[in-house]
């Protein structure tokens, strides 16, 4: 009888460990084209037509590049809450919360205010608008252990909720026929493009930096990581752990605002409750596939963009349904998942000898319960 | 309409809600007494509801759907079982990979069939009402007519189903409470290491827990897609998945109190709406029908918060969410 057993190996050199984080991605790819073949597709096709539709072009990669901004910034913020293993999965609803403060001030604003001083004043809205929506399940994830995951995700909705509300009744635009649309925002709080890709990339590069540093230098960032490791070990080490979960969890819902921010006044202009797009869920994947690596994530963030940008294309020229791509990106999630188990533990393929004696053991064990 | 059957009527239809949730509640209820805390119940009721109203526009034939409904979520509850299990990946990733999956999953097999609706034979089924009675004869009794027609219009007025998935909950109550096996379960979840010390084989019994409870998930999906609605919608379960996530610990991981927590919450999803009926009530902005659309999930928080606060509360299976390892011993 041939038993396959698992021995936890010593640590794995960090170029192996990414060549088999590579690995699973490919498999993960492959099962997908499995699957794209079995609902009747060509597979190589599709994929062409998804990388044609992603990087094919300069407009398919200014939109890939509009599209990874967004996921790039709020990965980051994610990545915050995540080292001190709070897991906010309520970036939508702090990205639409942050727009809402955003929208709310923007329309404030005298008409011809220069955007030199407009942009800075809705950021902060917004950056406050993503903190204020993260630290209420902050405060009580630190004051009672509130289950986070859960609380955020409601908070999700609740936020989606407010702004159809405010769409369809509250800051519905008397300008729009009847129509319920909010106002678009002023041409003042347009963000300006560089390159003709907004210049939200920019700041995308340089939050990079920011959080990078942050968390792998700065006295907070390392108590965020002392913290996540084991809140009791940072309880001993003298750390302020209620304080640390929320002084982190503002951090992270602020980026998550200021990503709010970028989408409202640098692609939709308006507010409305699909403003997040979802990107708040696809972020969590692109932090957790980083490794909540700063500089690995604009990788993960363009890979999960093309994606995205890929299907829309894909839809239209091939015709397979665009939400192949969210069964794609739940593959990939999968093998990632999986290969961890290989980078952990080594499969040990052993010859028992006595399988007969063994059973016979288990099954007297058996009785013995009984 | 009088007042009385205002409110029966209400009840009736906080019932019809309550359903899918219920589902749900005892099905993550049993995977969770095993020791497997699946967030990817949303993922699993997004393919059990694809996968049933497939099945129902395809065959005409109800059994047949609500079979393909437990399959579909079946097979994702299956890979979740795989992974967490054998390939021992972290459990709330992997919950939340399956939503990702499995919503991804569900549109995509839902997309063909959006537009349509189920055929007149399972419309009609979704609407008997076998227990009905006929009351004809002491309508006009002075308490006890009024009395019966209230219940018979709150609880008896109902499909098939709905007391189908009633006699579930108590069945998995007694399974889980009241047996050998359930109390196999439960100790696996509360100390798998003990467990497999006292010859319990953890490793089955929690691949067979994780799908059986995964599957009453796609019960509840097909619920909502094939009797509630009868038609396909992209996303058609709205974040209810969440919600049951968020029962179960309201429920205490206990079948029947999910009874009361999963009507509880249909009324919720409703109240609203028949709130903003109420003249003068409707106009308030809070009664807004815009604003009225996030009551439950402001309500989940509410209950979430209530059942932390609560100092000494007991938190589920001592061992939820934690991988067991038989080599890490």
């Amino acid at each position: 009888m041939i038993k396959l057993r698992l021995a936890k190996k010593e640590d794995v050199s960090g170029v192996k460990a990414v060549l088999i984080r590579v690995a699973s991605i490919l498999a993960a790819i492959f099962l997908s084209g499995l699957l794209i073949l079995l609902i009747g597709h060509n597979p190589i096709e599709t994929f062409a037509a998804m990388l044609e539709g992603s990087f094919g072009s300069a407009y398919g990669i200014k939109n890939t590049v509009t599209v990874a901004v967004p996921l790039l910034v709020i990965g980051l913020g994610l990545s915050i809450a995540f080292s001190m293993r709070f897991w906010n999965i309520g970036a939508e609803g702090q990205l639409v919360m942050g727009a809402i403060w955003g929208t709310f001030v923007a329309h404030q604003l005298p008409e011809n205010m220069s955007r030199l001083l407009a942009l800075p004043i809705v950021a902060v809205a917004a950056i406050l608008g993503g903190a204020f929506w993260a630290v209420i399940p902050g405060l009580f994830r630190a004051y009672s252990r509130t289950n986070e995951t859960l609380f955020t995700l409601m908070l999700n909705y609740v936020a989606i909720k407010f702004t159809v509300y405010l769409r369809c009744e509250l800051w519905k635009d008397p300008n729009a026929m009847g129509f319920p649309q909010i106002a678009p925002l002023p041409s003042s709080a347009h963000l300006p493009k560089l390159f003709g890709i907004h210049i939200g990339w920019i700041i995308a590069l340089i939050l990079v930096v920011v959080v990078h540093i942050f968390l792998r230098y700065s006295k907070l960032g390392y108590e965020i990581r002392v913290v996540g490791e084991s809140e009791r070990t940072a309880h001993y080490a003298g750390i302020n752990v209620r304080k640390v979960i929320i002084t982190g969890t503002i951090i992270s819902g602020a980026l998550v605002g200021l990503a709010g921010m970028i989408k409202l006044t640098g692609v939709s202009w308006t507010l409305s409750e699909s403003i997040g797009g979802g990107n708040g869920f696809t972020a969590v994947m692109v932090a957790w596939l980083a490794q909540l690596q700063a500089p690995v994530m604009i990788l993960t963030a363009l890979l999960f963009a093309a994606m995205e940008q890929g299907a829309m294309a894909m839809e239209i020229s091939v015709g397979v349904p665009a939400s192949v791509s969210k069964v794609i990106e739940g593959l990939i999630l999968f093998a990632a998942l999986s290969s961890d188990l290989f980078i952990r533990y080594r499969v040990v393929i052993e010859k028992s000898k006595k399988p007969e004696r063994l059973n016979a053991q288990k099954d007297s064990r058996k009785e013995a319960v009984k | 309409m009088t007042g009385s059957m205002m409110v029966a009527l209400f009840i009736a239809s906080a019932v019809r809600m309550a359903i899918p949730l219920l589902l749900g509640t005892v099905g993550e209820s049993i995977t969770e007494r095993s020791g497997h805390l699946n967030l990817g119940v949303e993922g699993l009721m997004m393919m059990g509801a694809a996968s049933g109203y497939v099945a129902a526009y395809r065959t005409d034939n109800i059994l047949i759907a609500m079979l393909a409904g437990m399959a579909g979520a079946g097979l994702g509850s299956l890979i979740y079982a795989f992974l967490t299990i054998t390939m021992r990946t972290r459990q709330d990733v992997t919950g939340l990979a399956l939503t990702i999956f499995g919503t991804g999953f569900a549109n995509t097999l839902g997309k063909s069939l959006a537009g349509t609706t189920t055929s007149v034979r399972i419309r009609a089924f979704a609407q008997a009402q076998p227990l009905k009675p006929n009351l004809t004869a002491i309508a006009d009794v002075s308490v006890l007519g009024p009395v019966l027609e209230f219940i018979s219009a709150a609880f008896l007025q109902h499909n098939l189903f709905i007391y189908l998935s009633l006699l579930v909950a108590i069945l998995v109550y007694w399974y889980l409470f009241h047996t050998r096996l359930g109390l196999h379960v439960r100790s696996t979840g509360e100390n798998p290491s003990a467990a497999d010390a006292s010859g319990i084989r953890v490793t089955s019994l929690r691949y067979v827990h994780v799908v059986v409870g995964g599957m009453l998930c796609g019960l509840g999906g097909f619920y909502i897609s094939v009797i509630n609605v009868g038609t396909w919608l992209d996303d058609i379960i709205a974040g209810r998945g969440w919600i049951v996530v968020a029962l179960v610990i309201f429920i205490r991981w206990h079948p029947l109190k999910a009874i009361a927590g999963s009507l509880l919450f249909g009324a919720l999803e409703i109240v609203g709406f028949r709130l903003h009926q109420v003249p003068g009530i409707g106009s308030l902005p809070i009664f807004s029908q815009y604003f009225i659309d996030l009551y439950p999930y402001l309500m989940t928080i509410i209950v979430l918060v209530i059942t932390y606060a609560r100092k000494k509360a007991w938190q589920g299976p001592a061992s939820l969410g934690q991988p067991y390892f038989r080599e890490d011993r």
